[in-house]
């Protein structure tokens, strides 16, 4: 099952980070394994930062959650940090502000004109080190437990911004831990994030593929190959909605899935339209879930919503 | 049902006297000719006269259901529900006549295996409305999710905006009527009963239907294995024409034109089977 949920203000900026939480809770009973966030702030450097167009904010962990467990883990951690503050040091990156909001997760707000694929690299060079995301505007967190619990653990709520996905998941198809859990980040390119509810099928032969041609995977979560398909695209020159469509006819099985960029908000829902979305669109605000119920938790009053249609993409605009 | 009277030219179409038959024997679930007695002797006797409103904003979903029994077995016959907020499995396994109206949506499974109650719901529907209902009416005003009506045996289920995909899988009876438009896979396995679509449909409509009937006033996408287009008759114009009045749905195209689709008869199960047996699937 899974639950994704989806909003986007247009011209304005809100609380996305309670609304976004209000809505994953409200969608608990679809997944209790994991909860995922997908922010998207006012840009250059995300939430705080408005001083320069070469900022970004870096959402990293340093270990898996069951790694908590060993005696030693947190001088392994500690040594984990240095080597990525060194690395990054090294790059010529300057760390404008760190915050760690767990023992294992960290946020770097950071000023770097460099390429943003040798930077992944370097930071995932070291032992148990992934990267969640980096971009301008997306600050991805991910975590176990439900959307209160990971939204309290790292203040989400009052994150103010134009647009956020998310995600509350069941594990089906791999391993209940953070590295499995949604949203996934098209890395390396900055703000692309994509949450999915579903299931593909000629997951293994893509992936092998997209392998082929240099994309990296840290999961064998099915779901992470679509942020890769889609970043892939984007690569070969697609815009999001020409990428969108195209997955419709190239990934095979059932699936609704969300994707999120620097100033958009994209759905697309397979062709047997198999997996439920509900969506709700007035002039400023549009919000998607795959239950109603997540959009009556941020609307009290009686609106408006339908489902889109088998095939269906829709890309909105912040 | 009580107070429903039977009509010559209804019962004539057979629209009120439908068989439903197993291969472990005949079974006849309802016969409008002792409708007076087709009554659950665990269902409450009610008076319409007797009205009650209450809100749901801060309720449960089981709470809410609990709430609507307890005004039944109360005697109460017309309840109105304020502010469901979508919440799933409301409105959920009632029994008996009733009057029941929602001011809001419903989540997932609303108004789910409903036998005798007439209910409008104000808004919206979710997955697997009215699933396995059995008689009476439920109404929706606005859209509805997906798998609207599956496995419906009787009764009148409306959907007056649009509805998502596999509106009526497995329908075993009764009617849906739809305002608007609907998804792929409609009428998916259906076996009996009647579907009126006054909008569009998607592709694979009637895919592998057994029997029963689909009208459509919109485009078609594509039909389904196994269904075909027929000839409308003057029987199927009386009864769209009386369907969409009861209910105030007004296809573009008018009922006249129409479209209808049948199952062509033609799947494996048809082709291996005696005519005696092919009764039984039946």
């Amino acid at each position: 099952m899974c639950g994704i949920a989806g909003l986007i203000h247009r011209g304005k900026t809100s609380d996305i980070g309670s609304e976004m939480t209000s809505m994953l809770q409200s969608l608990k009973h679809r997944g209790p394994d994991s909860t995922g966030f997908a922010l998207y702030g006012r840009g250059s450097g995300g939430n705080d930062n408005d001083d320069g167009g070469n900022q970004h904010v870096m959402r990293f962990k340093v270990a898996e959650q069951e790694e908590m467990r060993d005696i030693d883990i947190r001088v392994k951690m500690r040594a984990r940090i240095d080597d990525v503050d060194a690395r990054l040091e090294k790059l010529g990156v300057r760390v404008l502000d760190k915050a760690q909001p767990t023992e294992y997760s960290l946020r770097y707000a950071f000023a770097y004109d460099g390429d943003m694929r040798a930077l992944a690299a370097q930071v995932e060079a070291v032992d148990s080190a992934e990267i969640l995301s980096i971009g301008r505007a997306l600050e991805l967190i991910k975590d176990m437990g439900d959307a209160g619990t990971v939204a309290a653990d790292y203040g989400i709520p009052g994150f103010t911004g134009t647009h956020a996905i998310g995600h509350t998941r069941m594990a089906t198809e791999s391993d209940v831990d953070i590295r499995s859990a949604h949203p996934y980040w098209a890395y390396p390119f900055n703000d692309i994030s994509v949450v999915h509810n579903g299931q593909l099928t000629n997951y293994w032969t893509f992936r092998r593929e997209m392998e082929r041609i240099g994309h990296r995977f840290v999961s064998d979560c099915d779901s992470e190959l679509i942020a890769v398909y889609i970043a892939e695209r984007i690569q070969r020159g697609d815009d999001l909605e020409a990428a969108m469509h195209r997955s419709i006819d190239e990934l095979d099985g059932v699936f609704t899935y969300l994707v999120a960029t620097g100033d958009q908000l994209g759905m697309a829902k397979d062709v047997m339209a198999a997996k439920p979305m509900v969506l709700y669109e007035s002039g400023d605000f549009i919000g998607l879930a795959s239950e109603e119920v997540a959009i009556r938790s941020i609307f009290p009053n009686e609106i408006e919503t339908w489902d889109p249609y088998e095939g269906e993409v829709k890309v909105w605009r912040a | 049902m009580a107070g429903v009277k039977p009509r010559g030219k209804a019962h004539a179409m057979g629209l009120h006297d439908e068989r439903l038959a197993g291969r472990g024997g005949e079974q006849l679930f309802f016969k409008a000719a002792e409708e007076e007695n087709f009554t659950y002797p665990w269902s409450f006797e009610v008076d319409f006269a007797r009205s009650a409103e209450f809100d749901a904003l801060d309720m449960e979903a089981s709470a809410i259901n609990l709430e609507i029994r307890r005004l039944m077995q109360d005697g109460v016959g017309s309840i109105t529900v304020k502010n469901p907020r979508a919440r799933h499995g409301v409105g959920v396994g009632f029994l008996n006549r009733l009057r029941l109206r929602f001011e809001g949506s419903l989540g997932y499974f609303g108004c789910g295996l409903s036998d005798g109650p007439n209910i409008h719901i104000s808004g919206r529907v979710g997955w697997s409305c009215a699933e396995n209902m059995m008689a009476g009416t439920i109404v929706v005003e606005k859209n509805a999710g997906s798998t609207f009506g599956a496995a419906i045996r009787g009764g009148d289920l409306v959907c007056k905006g649009d509805v998502g995909s596999r509106t009526g899988i497995d329908q075993k009876g009764g009617n849906i009527l739809v305002g608007g438009r609907t998804g792929a896979f409609s009428g998916f396995m259906m076996q009996r009963g009647r579907m009126v679509i006054c909008g569009d449909a998607g592709k694979n409509l009637g895919d592998s239907m057994y029997d029963g009937t689909i009208y459509v006033g919109g485009k078609v996408a594509g039909l389904g294995v196994d269904c075909v287009e027929a000839e409308m008759t003057d029987a199927d114009l009386q009864w769209l024409t009386a369907k969409l009045s009861l209910y105030d749905l007004n296809p573009a195209c008018g009922a006249a034109n129409m479209k209808k689709f049948v199952s062509g008869k033609q799947l494996w199960n048809y082709d291996n089977l005696e005519p005696a047996e092919k009764k039984l699937v039946l």
